[in-house]
């Protein structure tokens, strides 16, 4: 997990996060919106990112022997995510097995830049500019790696990433993630205690999602919003009485 | 002599036919009720175009719209909203009629950048196909989206603020309508507290300028909406729309229709029931019982689905205050009833529909809004209700709610008034915090949301007619908890209600009924 603290660690990360927020101490706020980022603020999934790194390996011939491994997982990862969300994941970044922290450092710029940043739906900046407006801590909170969270987190603005993290061993990825793997029920979990430790009273809190599979982390905060949502999530929204947002601004 | 309008019944008077939501009631009244009915239809225009093209050329305090125009200036065309007229009217749309003319004005004056804007202010933003209806295929097919669209209130980058009143009102508007050369607006005004000023200084204005009059200090003070020169809201809107139209060239053209609500087949609904022929009578009667046992839906259906076949009765167009004169003597012909003395009670049914519930459900809060709101202020001169009497209305007060239309009111009916009905303490406590926030807003901007400062204004509505009531008895809600949350008492008939009713009213106490829909004003005196 990637959260304020973490920042700390990483002169990176510090660096993304100086340019979006004010000093901690002259700060005071009032609230935090966590946001899901896959198909809630882009239009992606974890799947394009993955698939674009496997595409740029050090050679063609290595970037075919790695998207065909890909794609022999393909009827796993399918049944996987029928499953469980943090199964799909573990078994997702299984793919950057043998590929090197610097080549994913150097190459996540390029990566956010042409999946990402591309991505991204129209009003998503603006929401996420009103809530910095209104106070608000702006956490992206996503099963997507850390490296591109950042790099979209100083892009929109946000204040805190909550992310997977690639476990790395003599410099290479072994393909397991750290612990906490961020999914499903656990997002909750990491939401109700990145509240704690920064003050926010759950019930002044905004959640962002566009996937059922969230539904536990939409239930913890006093202001649950369903974007773009999937039939089963808007189902429950409507019921529940939470926002249906689009952030696409073709909507008519 | 009482006006043939108003009808006093006697024992062997019909019972009274009254909407209950989208349900028709029936219920007896005791000998010695006055019932005030509407007026019937004025006599539509023979030809709209043609009043339209001499309006637009007799402009009233201004120069002829040909003479406004120049090659290549910029104009923009307001347009009201979907609130007006209720129900929608049938197709052509006036609006329509008047856009048509004059976008054939401006093409033959070489004016070719014409930008409409649908003046939605913080209502909901307008669908395609309910723009459609108002502007018609051709221009619809010609303009949208790209240059037809809705207002949006929240876009910051385009609202400009172009000053403050001397009463410190902040007048900010739509970009595209203060940069225009030339702002046209296209009204259709439905009652008296409709156009004039409001429509360019409200419809295209936002939470900034909005919360300058719609606050509980300024909607105390209006007595009543429908008399705009004992309004402190229209008041209000009229200095901030002086403010606006010193810095615009504003060109304003308003109609006004008549009460043909229903068409032929419902008719009888505006009818005094002691004059239904036999045919009529049977109509009325399976009408109540098929309403009373289809599905909600089905009921909506019944009554939304169905545009009104509104006619015409007048268009006048030229400087925003001359204009507006035209248009309200026009809807006090159509609406005023002249009544002699306040009532002790008054009674009334609720109807399905309220300017805020287009093609969706009348929510608990919208009831209010119809309750205290509009029904109660349908009146000019004094109340027509005695400060302190009673109103007895009829309607289910189902907690149901359109989900995606009034979402921000399903959170301020179940949270927010649970805590406090007072006006000044939801305006002081809770509704900035409320009205901006980001997901309600983004609902608003991108859905078709209320904006989250709606359901405020919704509650202020009521609140001259709360100050002014001594007690609201509901006859046939389906529940407890809504009536109790507004502040009202129930009872499980109009009996059992007239009865409550008696207990805080003087002896003989004066019962009015007030027979809606189609509209009714009643001008009261002493």
């Amino acid at each position: 997990m990637i959260g304020a603290s973490s920042y700390d660690l990483l002169g990176f990360f510090e660096s993304a996060l100086d340019r979006t927020k004010a000093p901690r101490e002259e700060r005071v706020a009032v609230a935090a919106s966590y946001f899901d980022v896959d198909g809630t603020l882009v239009r992606t999934n974890l799947v394009h990112p993955t698939l674009w790194y496997l595409m740029h390996q050090r050679s063609p011939m290595r970037s075919l022997q790695k998207l065909a491994k890909a794609a022999l997982r393909a009827p796993r990862l399918v049944l996987a995510e029928m499953q469980d969300r943090r199964i799909f994941n573990e078994l997702l970044f299984e793919a950057y097995e043998g590929i090197s922290h610097d080549r994913l450092m150097i190459l996540a710029d390029d990566a956010f830049a042409d999946i990402l940043k591309k991505a991204l739906y129209p009003h998503a900046r603006p929401l996420i500019e009103r809530c910095r407006r209104e106070g608000h801590d702006v956490v992206l909170i996503s099963g997507a790696l850390d490296f591109l969270m950042t790099r979209l987190a100083d892009h929109l603005g946000a204040t805190h990433v909550i992310a997977n993290r690639l476990e790395i061993k003599d410099g290479f990825a072994t393909g397991r993630l750290l612990r906490p793997v961020v999914a499903g029920p656990e997002k909750a979990r990491l939401i109700r205690e990145h509240a704690r430790e920064h003050g926010h009273r759950l019930d002044d809190c905004f959640a962002y999602s566009d996937s059922y599979s969230d539904v536990p982390m939409l239930s913890v905060v006093g202001h649950p919003a369903a974007v773009n949502p999937d039939s089963k999530l808007e189902r429950l929204a409507r019921t529940y009485g939470w926002p249906v947002l689009s952030l696409d601004s073709t909507a008519t | 002599m009482s006006h043939p309008l108003v009808v006093t019944l006697d024992r062997k008077s019909a019972p009274r036919t009254l909407f209950s939501g989208d349900r028709l009631v029936t219920v007896d009244l005791p000998a010695g009720t006055r019932c005030i009915y509407p007026r019937s239809p004025l006599e539509p225009l023979k030809d709209v175009d043609a009043a339209i093209r001499y309006a637009l050329n007799h402009p009233y305090g201004s120069e002829p719209l040909h003479a406004k125009l120049r090659p290549g200036m910029k104009v923009v065309i307001g347009i009201d909203d979907i609130s007006l007229p209720l129900p929608p009217m049938r197709r052509p749309d006036v609006r329509e009629r008047v856009l048509t003319v004059v976008l054939q004005m401006l093409s033959d004056h070489g004016v070719d950048d014409v930008t409409m804007i649908i003046a939605t202010s913080v209502h909901r933003r307008m669908t395609g196909e309910e723009i459609r209806h108002i502007v018609g295929d051709r221009i619809f097919n010609a303009y949208y989206p790209n240059r037809l669209f809705n207002h949006d209130a929240e876009d910051e980058a385009n609202m400009v603020e172009l000053g403050k009143t001397e009463f410190g009102e902040v007048v900010e508007l739509n970009r595209y309508a203060v940069e225009s050369d030339l702002l046209i607006y296209v009204n259709l005004n439905l009652v008296p507290m409709d156009g004039g000023h409001k429509s360019v200084s409200v419809g295209f204005c936002g939470y900034k300028s909005l919360r300058a009059h719609h606050n509980p200090s300024t909607m105390r003070k209006c007595h009543s909406y429908m008399d705009p020169s004992s309004s402190a809201l229209a008041t209000s809107v009229e200095r901030m729309g002086r403010l606006a139209n010193k810095h615009l060239n504003v060109f304003t053209i308003e109609t006004t229709i008549n009460n043909r609500m229903f068409d032929r087949p419902l008719e009888f609904l505006a009818k005094n029931e002691d004059d239904l022929s036999g045919l009529e009578a049977a109509a009325l009667k399976a009408l109540t019982v098929t309403l009373a046992n289809v599905p909600q839906p089905a009921r909506q259906a019944i009554f939304q689905r169905v545009p009104s076949p509104y006619g015409v009765t007048g268009v006048f167009a030229g400087a925003t205050e001359a204009v507006h004169e035209h248009t309200l003597s026009r809807c006090y012909e159509q609406y005023l009833v002249p009544v002699k003395g306040q009532a002790d009670i008054l009674v009334t049914g609720v109807p399905y529909i309220s300017p805020y519930n287009v093609n969706s459900f009348l929510n608990p809060l919208l009831v209010q809004v119809m309750v205290n709101g509009y029904l109660f202020n349908m009146y000019k001169g004094a109340p027509l209700l005695k400060k302190g009497g009673t109103m007895i209305v009829t309607h289910p007060c189902t907690d149901q709610f359109d989900k995606e239309h009034h979402a921000p009111y399903i959170e301020f009916v179940h949270n927010l008034l649970p805590e406090t009905r007072d006006a000044m303490e939801l305006h002081k406590r809770f509704e900035a915090k409320f009205a901006s926030n980001p997901a309600y807003i983004q609902a608003y901007r991108t859905g078709h949301a209320y904006h989250p400062a709606h359901p405020f204004f919704m509650w202020y509505w009521g609140e001259a007619g709360r100050q002014h009531t001594g007690r609201v008895i509901v006859v046939g809600a389906d529940n407890e908890y809504i009536p109790k949350l507004m502040g009202w008492e129930t009872a499980r008939s109009m009996p059992e209600a007239l009865e409550m009713a008696k207990d805080t009213a003087p002896p003989s106490p004066e019962i009015t009924l007030m027979h809606m829909p189609p509209i009714v004003m009643a001008e009261v005196t002493a």
